[in-house]
């Protein structure tokens, strides 16, 4: 029994590590927490789950379960959190929580905040302060009902320690066969790249529309990120350029990152790329506009075409 | 096929600063009315009908859906801040109603930025969901749709039987502009309202914004000449190189 739950997500068999900050959501909450985690094939996965401080890492693990579809996955979920009688379901902000969480939320009856980003102490209690309006604006939420369901933006919350003694590993039994059957997995595109993923990366290099086309795109987004051992990101309007694939994006409907290093190549700076980059600890912008909003926030501006820029900066990090 | 559009109004998430942001239909809920007309241009819906909750002001935007030529449009009168689960519990109730075998809407407001509506409706509904779409294809006669969901890992394809609920993406189609004598002609279409009590639905939000902020602003602004003054800062003061 345990009052959280955090939902973690898997990327082929392993741990996705934003999914794990979600975890220190969890521990700004009170009462204690287990870890979920639902799949097929979890031995693995669940052993290196257990030094978290959980009460219990939970495992459905089921050849049903191989794929993330919605409709099972929240099944299973509810009827975890009605078993352990717990109060709140966390996930971190991603597209696989995003698809599964508001479904597991209505079946719990229960209302959700996405995105939170902090914990308030409030007259008569905690609220929870999330983004609105491509995080233009910051709103403080309160919730009443019994149960809530959270997803935490991982770049809002540090990754947890791994140093509790470990917990033990419970295996969440349940009829597959009564599982919903109306969504069933087709297809994954599988990309095959050397970078590390966006939204875990150390350093990001993102590209805009004047970068013009896919091959540009490559040579110099791609061959700085490749020089600083970083990964790649676009702008909204590159993507609809056809210059990068759509999981590129960041932004208010892409991904949101906050690495170490941010360069911005091309980038004008609408509010909705800002919304997903202004976490960023250092951000460099390299722009022919000396007006671009975008040096409004850049720590590092630097005007000038980045077809002489991009390839300078490329030569001076392989000389360093 | 009848396809049932729920949508909101949201200010122009365009508008330029300073500018006052007159209200817009939310631009994903735009792309699901492209879509559910493309569905029937093509012969695979009879009918669509565009249902949004608001009070009085919102008929502007439910005119601009029917310039874009959904054949109904329906109202539910209530102006109260909603929450996304409270609106999910209302728009049961109109899929009950209405009986349509697809619900097409935005997978996200862009206001509040939730994403969390047609997931909640489609749990409370138990039909089957397929979220965050680039592409939907009809199979045996169409009890089943093939749909592209864009994921943070790439498109992955999902089959679907029907009734279910769709939420669409950014890149699923480009929606078409609405013609000022199209927006004049749909002043004359009717619209149906309705109201929680008729629809017998007794919803209380369960969140409350207690207050807004700005954001702290980001102290940025520092120009560089070059390519080795911008490595000079990256290395010593930033340290990130």
């Amino acid at each position: 029994m345990a009052q959280n739950v955090v939902l973690i997500e898997l990327d082929r068999q392993e741990v996705k590590r934003p999914s794990l900050h979600a975890i220190s959501l969890a521990k700004q909450l009170s009462g204690d927490f287990a870890v979920l985690v639902l799949g097929h094939g979890l031995d693995q996965v669940a052993a290196s789950l257990v030094s978290y401080g959980a009460t219990s890492v939970i495992v459905a693990d089921h050849s049903a379960l191989a794929e993330p579809l919605a409709d099972r996955y929240a099944s299973v979920i509810a009827d975890v959190m009605r078993q352990e009688g717990a109060k709140t379901l966390l996930g971190a902000s991603s597209t696989f929580s995003k698809d599964i969480l508001p479904r597991t939320a209505a079946l719990l009856d229960a209302p959700m905040l996405t995105d939170v980003l902090a914990v308030e102490q409030v007259e008569g209690g905690i609220a929870f302060r999330r983004p609105v309006n491509a995080g233009s604006m910051l709103a403080t939420v309160k919730v009443a009902g019994e149960r809530l369901v959270l997803t935490a933006r991982a770049t809002a919350f540090a990754a947890p320690t791994k140093d509790a003694q470990a917990c033990p590993v419970q295996k969440f039994e349940f009829d597959a066969t009564a599982l919903p059957n109306g969504m069933q997995f087709v297809s994954r595109e599988e990309r095959v790249s050397d970078r590390p993923d966006l939204t875990e990366a150390r350093v990001v290099v993102g590209g805009g529309r004047p970068l013009k086309d896919p091959e540009t795109f490559e040579r110099l987004v791609g061959g700085l990120a490749n020089a600083l051992g970083g990964a790649v990101g676009a702008t909204r309007a590159a993507v609809d350029a056809g210059m990068a694939p759509n999981d590129y994006q960041i932004g208010q409907t892409g991904k949101v990152i906050a690495p170490d290093l941010y360069i911005a190549v091309g980038v004008s700076g609408a509010i909705q790329h800002l919304a997903g980059i202004k976490d960023s600890r250092v951000i460099v912008a390299i722009n022919k506009d000396p007006d671009a909003p975008i040096f409004q926030m850049a720590t590092y501006g630097l005007v000038g075409d980045l077809h002489q820029v991009v390839p300078q900066l490329i030569e001076s990090i392989r000389q360093s | 096929m009848k396809i049932l559009v729920p949508f909101k109004s949201v200010p122009d998430p365009y508008a330029g600063p300073g500018e006052a942001a007159k209200s817009v239909i939310n631009p994903f809920d735009e792309i699901a009315i492209e879509e559910a007309l493309r569905i029937r241009e093509r012969g695979d819906a009879t009918e669509i009908t565009a249902v949004t909750i608001g009070a009085r002001a919102v008929d502007e935007q439910i005119r601009s859906a029917l310039a874009m030529g959904v054949d109904r449009a329906l109202r539910v009168d209530d102006s109260r801040s909603l929450d996304p689960y409270a609106v999910a519990r209302i728009l049961r109730v109109l899929v009950e109603k209405e009986a349509p075998q697809l619900v097409l809407m935005g997978k996200q407001a862009v206001d509040d930025d939730s994403n969390q509506v047609g997931q909640m409706l489609a749990g409370l509904l138990g039909w089957p969901q397929a979220t965050f779409i680039s592409k939907i294809e009809f199979q045996e006669n169409k009890t089943r749709a093939q749909c592209s969901r864009e994921t943070d890992g790439g498109i992955e394809v999902i089959a679907i039987s029907l009734p279910a609920i769709v939420t669409t993406d950014l890149r699923l189609n480009e929606p078409r502009y609405v013609s000022l004598p199209g927006l004049m002609k749909a002043r004359k279409r009717p619209i149906e309202v309705l109201t929680c009590e008729q629809l017998g639905v007794i919803v209380q939000p369960l969140t409350t914004t207690l207050s807004t902020s700005r954001p702290p602003k980001r102290a940025g602004g520092v120009r560089v000449e070059s390519v080795e003054e911008l490595m000079t800062k990256l290395k010593e003061e930033a340290k990130v190189l």
